[in-house]
């Protein structure tokens, strides 16, 4: 049994990922392709006795070097050799779809055509003679249906008879007119005279890629100093010549050749039973592109979206959050108290619960992302769009990028980032790479959730929204700065397919949201739980110094001895071994469990009425109601716990300023007191480098720094509410901060990856200095307008 | 290309566009001799969406200046 690899191509649009899960299922995976950040998806299929691996190659109309998709492509099946190459063609779009074949024709590779929707094609009664297309084309054309899975088995058989063979490369040879056929005769023989070329390719091929000016081609021919030398004039002369009588370019005669090719074998093979009849498609268009309603029905649709995946994922991110609060407490019971504990608790859980709680809103994002390109909207969206994005100096395309970052709210600037790929302009794709983190990604949404709950709760989702706008109108700006100053240069050209409306498949759907949510998760299991694990280093070392301690264990001792000498309290708690033994009955512990004090195996009668009557007067019950000596005793213990936890809390405090993070938020603090934030705001700042849902834990911890059993310092947004550096003004500011400042480091590394590390370094301080003085403009400007009071 | 109308047909006689654009153009099947229908335009009146070889696709006004076409048929609406 010989392994059998094949590839997968055709254009965008063409069904091509619905044959692939087709025929792989869910045995597939995904990688990068070498060097690149294009992905590549590897599936296996097992066909009579042979497995199949299959390869699926960026979807591209060309196959030249102008984007990366192409070449990513073109280098595979060079490099490679598969023993097939399958190019999926749709059937309803004919011409189009073999102007990608012709040129895998060109190339010489085992091709077969998978006549891909013909059930499409039928509908809208268009007949094909596909075995007349395949004698003219000389390649073995399988009519398919992907979704129905219709002739699927016979491709595959295809598959094992063409790979039966020595897998020899045929190139064809195609005619361009007599002016390039010359020219290209001429190249040739040079190329066969001189030798030094790349074996791998034909001499034809790179003669004719060459005379199309196609980039990479001529690198890899002027490698041989000998042959540039010879070749040069003759592409010069052929091009002069082509200017002289028809006054175009090489490249465009050529394409017009193979297109002249293409119609003269559609005309014989292509029945349409009714002339250009208004398809379905073309129907809801008329709707849904229409000038006035259009782009009334995309707001409509966007907020939708929005509304649902927010909604939609409340209970199951609830649920989530309930299961890691809950891990929490059984590791508290398991791990003694320490650093180990809070290793676990603040470090591992916090991280890690943090981002997998937002798993549900993820799925739901993706999911209808999904539909709408599947269903074919996005380009729509674009297409309406391009006018007003192209001003900012971005593309029609720019918007799916935005989007899946969370220009719907609650994406994320990862698969954002990863989406500017379908851009081809260089400065287009950097500008957008670079505002694409401004959007309020799924980890920020919390973090206002939790602000806006504090400050601003009368109108929840007005405010979202109106922050949705927000991140917008930033995001957008940022472009048009960098569009006219670093980034300046021309427009790249919008022709793009609007692919006619479908009803995507369940099972499409599914593998692609689950595909990118799984994406997510291995983000956050590895690199964020590395991150956390850090950061609560960062956040924990290296704490109070033994002097430091000794002085708060002291404090603590002396209120401890006070109460129990005090006179209010009546001799019910006589020592501290009794009041270790209180504290514990009222944290609700089994006494038996922590086996310190045996003797005292359940608690006395006194002891559990002086239980109630604190009980009584943390519920705010009248004091007049409750016996002596136990009311004494309780007014004296529920003083004697403040105390304690003040000296808790303020050693805590003194702790974390102590920490690496805390003394560079405190060092930080002479830039951010002008916007209105204190150390242990900045700390939470430091800690969104690592990933934005850890600005929300890292807050709560940095406020939560007395927090106690028994203490009663409520949840987070009451304790922003209560501390008196913050306001409706500072939590503002901080939610513009939050939403502009440094993007977390997995975006910065996508952003590299996409880009270079100059572009990520310069995202970092871009983001940086414009957050800063949005920030500062909107803290000042409220101060003066007295916001900064209530 | 600019100019015509909605619903309205022609053929394609020359494209000047070169360089990329050129190509992204004619790879889409925008070649001589190509009949095109235009089926409309965005809100802003631009990008312009037209109908060839059996599938829409879109340009921008400045992309379809440099399409020539010889008019075949009269738009039901003037733009």
């Amino acid at each position: 049994l010989k392994k059998i690899i094949i590839a997968l191509s055709g254009n965008p649009n063409c069904g091509k990922t619905t044959v692939f899960n087709a025929l792989t299922g869910a045995r597939q995976h995904i990688a990068n392709y070498p060097g690149v950040t294009v992905e590549k998806k590897v599936g296996k299929v097992q066909h009579k006795g042979h497995e199949i691996e299959v390869v699926d190659l960026p979807g591209t109309y060309s196959l030249t070097a102008y984007s990366l998709e192409e070449i990513v492509a073109r280098d595979f099946l060079v490099n490679e050799r598969p023993n097939a190459v399958i190019d999926i063609v749709d059937a309803s779009n004919l011409d189009r779809n073999l102007y990608l074949a012709v040129q895998f024709k060109e190339l010489g590779v085992p091709l077969i055509i998978a006549l891909n929707m013909m059930d499409v094609a039928a509908s809208r009664d268009i007949v094909i003679d596909h075995e007349l297309l395949g004698t003219l084309l000389d390649v073995p054309v399988v009519p398919t249906v992907a979704r129905t899975k219709r002739g699927l088995n016979d491709l595959l058989d295809k598959v094992l008879e063409v790979s039966r063979g020595p897998n020899d490369w045929e190139p064809s040879v195609i005619s361009y007119g007599s002016d390039i056929d010359e020219g290209l005769d001429e190249i040739v023989a040079v190329l066969e005279r001189v030798g030094g070329y790349d074996r791998k390719y034909d001499p034809r091929w790179l003669a004719l890629k060459y005379l199309e000016s196609d980039r990479q081609i001529m690198e890899i021919l002027y490698r041989a100093s000998q042959i540039r030398s010879q070749i040069e004039p003759i592409r010069a002369r052929v091009a002069k010549h082509i200017q002289g009588t028809l006054e175009e370019e090489p490249e465009g005669i050529v394409a017009d050749h193979r297109y002249g090719l293409i119609t003269g074998i559609t005309k014989k093979t292509v029945k349409h039973k009714i002339e250009s009849r208004l398809n379905v498609s073309d129907k809801v268009d008329r709707l849904l592109t229409n000038r006035v309603l259009g782009p009334a029905i995309m707001l409509f649709i966007l907020y939708g979206i929005f509304e649902i995946t927010f909604r939609g994922s409340e209970i199951p991110v609830a649920w989530l959050e309930k299961l890691f609060e809950w891990a929490k407490g059984a590791l508290t019971l398991f791990i003694p108290e320490g650093y180990l504990q809070s290793l676990f608790v603040s470090g591992i859980i916090d991280g890690v619960g943090g981002v997998l709680g937002f798993v549900p809103l993820i799925m739901m994002m993706f999911f209808f992302i999904a539909i709408m390109e599947d269903v074919g909207y996005m380009a729509r969206v674009a297409y309406m769009l391009d006018r007003v994005l192209r001003w900012f100096g971005l593309h029609g395309n720019s918007v799916m990028a935005l989007l899946i970052s969370g220009g719907i709210s609650g994406g994320c600037a990862v698969p954002g980032v990863m989406a500017t790929r379908t851009l081809r302009d260089p400065k287009e794709r950097i500008a957008t790479l670079l505002v694409v983190p401004f959007m309020n990604c799924g980890a920020k949404l919390p973090v206002f959730g939790m602000l806006i709950a504090a400050f601003f709760s009368r109108n929840r989702a007005g405010m979202l929204f109106f922050l949705t706008l927000l991140s917008w109108t930033f995001a957008l700006l940022a472009a048009k700065f960098l569009r006219s100053t670093v980034l300046r240069g021309e427009k790249t050209p919008f022709v793009m397919e609007l692919p006619p409306y479908r009803i995507p498949t369940l099972r499409g759907l599914l593998i692609h949201t689950c595909e990118r949510t799984w994406q997510y998760v291995k983000k956050a299991g590895t690199v964020i739980l590395a991150f956390s694990v850090i950061l609560w280093a960062v956040m924990t070392f290296p704490g109070l110094s033994e002097e430091r301690r000794g002085y708060y264990e002291a404090q603590r001792a002396q209120i401890r001895s006070d109460f129990i000498a005090s006179p209010a309290q009546n001799d019910l708690i006589q020592n501290e071994e009794e009041l270790l033994y209180f504290h514990r009955i009222r944290s609700n512990r089994a006494p038996s469990l922590e086996g310190s004090a045996p003797h005292m195996a359940s608690p006395s009668k006194a002891m559990v009425k002086l239980s109630e009557a604190v009980d009584a007067l943390e519920n705010g019950e009248r004091a007049e109601g409750i016996k002596e000596p136990f009311r004494n005793a309780a007014e004296a213990y529920i003083v004697f716990r403040e105390a304690e936890a003040d000296v808790n809390r303020r050693e805590k405090a003194e702790a974390l300023r102590e920490t690496l993070a805390g003394r560079l938020g405190v060092f930080l603090e002479k830039v951010t007191g002008s916007i209105g934030f204190d150390y242990r705001t900045n700390i939470a700042l430091i800690g969104g480098f690592a990933a934005k849902e850890i600005v929300l834990s890292t807050l709560g911890t940095a406020f939560s720094l007395g927090d106690i059993p028994g203490d009663d310092g409520g949840s987070l947004p009451k304790r922003l509410r209560n501390d008196p550096g913050w306001n409706p003004l500072v939590a503002f500011t901080f939610i513009v901060f939050v939403m502009l400042y440094v993007p977390c480091f997995v975006t910065v590394i996508s952003i590299s990856k996409e880009s270079s590390w100059r572009w990520a370094l310069f995202s970092i301080l871009f983001n940086l200095v414009v957050a800063y003085t949005i920030s500062f403009v909107i803290y000042r400007i409220g101060s003066l307008l007295g916001f900064g009071s209530s | 290309m600019r100019k015509m109308a909605k619903n309205q047909k022609g053929i394609i006689k020359r494209v000047s566009a070169k360089g990329e654009m050129g190509r992204r153009i004619r790879e889409m099947g925008l070649v001589p001799n190509t009949p095109v229908k235009v089926k409309g335009r965005a809100p802003l009146k631009d990008p312009v969406a037209i109908w060839v070889r059996d599938f829409t696709l879109t340009l921008r006004n400045n992309e379809a200046d440099e399409i020539l076409v010889e008019i075949e048929e009269p738009g039901e609406e003037t733009v």
